[in-house]
């Protein structure tokens, strides 16, 4: 097989999908201000390139800024979990409870805590990210080989260096799983803050495009989120690989 | 070692047999020498350490295993602990690794009446090695989890070691490229680079396949020549082949059988006829 093969198969899947698009467009006859077809739609990007752009860039600073706090926060509380007893007794609670209530519910909270701007959007992201960041960094650190911490024991290793040297790095193939979701769920953060009150971002622009009938205009913005959340997955897979590359995949690569 | 030696050792030891009561290791104070000569046996007793068990107890779920057993490791000398799954005998090496609690009224007592905390190398079945780490860098694994500087002196040693065990030009690889057997030996050269009195060994060459396991033993009895070594088996011939003293534990509750001590120096033959017959008592005390 050729190196262009992943690719042919992506552009075969997405022609695919515009020609069903196009299909359901042609065999209802709705209307252009109802569903746009994909030209119509290629159409409406082009006319807008600049506002989608910078509607574009806050949504993705948000996303990115988000995807910084809630790593950060998630693999400290990751770390302590793993390190101290206490914090699992008291911390694990109120992460469950972080879960358990949704963003839906906090995000107009947090518009009137924090404001109009960018804020209260980085917040949400930061919010949905943290949860997934932080189990699975915690499980992998859980999971460490009973044999490596035997070995370290006798070594004479302080319990700081035994997850320094050892539960950390064994913990990186979890944590980067998790980030991969997080990467995947952090644009519903940002778009949901977006909605509640906002004025710029993808989601401010989808809301306004909405109310005024632009529906060209909305599915561009929804693909403009979705090319983010796609190259954001890719990139975070990326870095995965590169991280633990020492992994054996047990997975066959092709089947 | 001798008996008055022993006896000396049961004065001086109100020595704890709890490892985690003793968890701040003398620093080297007994002056342990930082680097030896490979392979060569220590001529003082400075190095040599002799360890008793006595009095041990281990109940497991109820079902008493063994009690009041005791065991002796010669200094200098390695001992082999054979015997039957479950009979116990990883739980004993695990309580002089410091790895497992001893029941009471468990006792250890060490020659030189200091606590074996931070004294034992400990080899497992399984490699342990870190696979994210070079195979340089595991071996130089108890520096790093001790948080010491590592010195080009100590890479320089670690990479001797890894050449000793026949993997020189290996360093920079990663575990995953190695064989068994050649990870095996990177195992080894990690428990002889803790250079530690006491070298704890779990089946260590089990998981090998048989012409791998032979080559293996000749390179740990080579290379431990002259240390005190307690080796847990279930194989006799390896037994015989490296072990100095040979013990078979066996029944329930379990005991340690009177040594065994096969003629010559490790690395014996295998196919030496005087070992084929030691071999046939050894598993006639096991089978018992």
């Amino acid at each position: 097989m050729s190196a262009l093969a992943p690719l042919g198969r992506t552009l075969v899947t997405l022609a695919a999908l515009l020609g069903a698009w196009q299909a359901v467009v042609w065999a209802t006859a709705a209307p252009r201000y109802l569903l746009p077809g994909p030209l119509a739609v290629a159409e409406a990007m082009q006319r807008q390139a600049a506002v989608l752009a910078s509607h574009g860039l806050t949504t993705l600073t948000e996303i990115l800024l988000g995807l910084i706090g809630g790593v950060l926060l998630g693999g400290i509380s990751a770390l302590s979990l793993a390190r101290f007893r206490t914090a699992r007794r008291w911390l694990m609670p109120v992460l469950v409870v972080s879960q358990a209530i949704p963003v839906f519910a906090l995000a107009p909270l947090l518009v009137l805590w924090l404001g109009y701007g960018m804020l209260s959007k980085v917040a949400m992201a930061i919010l949905i990210i943290y949860f997934p960041v932080t189990t699975a960094l915690f499980d992998g650190l859980r999971r460490t080989e009973p044999g490596w911490l035997d070995l370290a024991r006798t070594m004479g290793a302080t319990p700081a260096a035994t997850l320094w040297v050892i539960r950390l790095p064994a913990a990186q193939p979890a944590f980067w799983s998790g980030l991969r979701v997080a990467a995947a769920v952090a644009p519903i953060g940002a778009v949901i803050g977006e909605w509640v009150g906002s004025s710029s971002g993808l989601g401010y622009l989808m809301l306004h495009a909405n109310a005024r009938m632009q529906i060209d205009l909305l599915f561009a913005a929804v693909l403009v989120l979705g090319l983010f959340a796609v190259t954001l997955y890719a990139a975070v897979d990326a870095l995965a690989r590169r991280a633990t590359a020492w992994q054996v995949e047990t997975q066959p690569s092709d089947d | 070692m001798t008996q008055t030696d022993l006896d000396q050792t049961d004065r001086v030891a109100g020595v704890s047999s709890n490892p985690s009561s003793a968890s701040a290791s003398p620093p080297s104070a007994n002056g342990q020498p930082q680097a030896r000569p490979a392979g060569q046996t220590p001529a003082g007793q400075t190095m040599s350490l002799a360890v008793r068990v006595t009095s041990a107890r281990l109940t497991y779920g109820g079902t008493c295993l063994f009690s009041d057993l005791s065991l002796t490791l010669e200094a200098g000398l390695t001992t082999c602990l054979l015997g039957p799954s479950g009979v116990g005998k990883t739980t004993l090496l695990r309580v002089l690794a410091g790895l497992a609690e001893p029941e009471a009224p468990t006792r250890v007592e060490t020659s030189d009446g200091l606590p074996l905390a931070g004294r034992v190398a400990y080899m497992a079945q399984q490699d342990l090695l870190l696979p994210w780490l070079s195979v340089l860098d595991n071996v130089l694994l108890g520096d790093r989890l001790r948080r010491t500087r590592i010195t080009p002196e100590q890479a320089a040693r670690a990479a001797a070691l890894l050449e000793r065990v026949g993997l020189a030009g290996r360093e920079a690889d990663r575990p995953a490229t190695l064989s068994g057997g050649q990870r095996q030996r990177v195992a080894l050269a990690r428990t002889l680079m803790e250079d530690k009195p006491l070298v704890l060994m779990d089946e260590p060459f089990s998981a090998l396949d048989a012409l791998t396991r032979l080559r293996l033993q000749d390179t740990a009895a080579e290379t431990l020549a002259g240390r005190t070594v307690l080796m847990v088996t279930h194989d006799p011939l390896e037994a015989l082949r490296i072990g100095d003293r040979l013990h078979v534990m066996t029944g329930r509750p379990a005991s340690v059988g009177p040594a065994l001590t096969p003629p010559g120096r490790a690395p014996r033959r295998a196919d030496d006829a005087s070992l084929l017959a030691l071999q046939a008592e050894l598993l006639r005390r096991l089978d018992a």
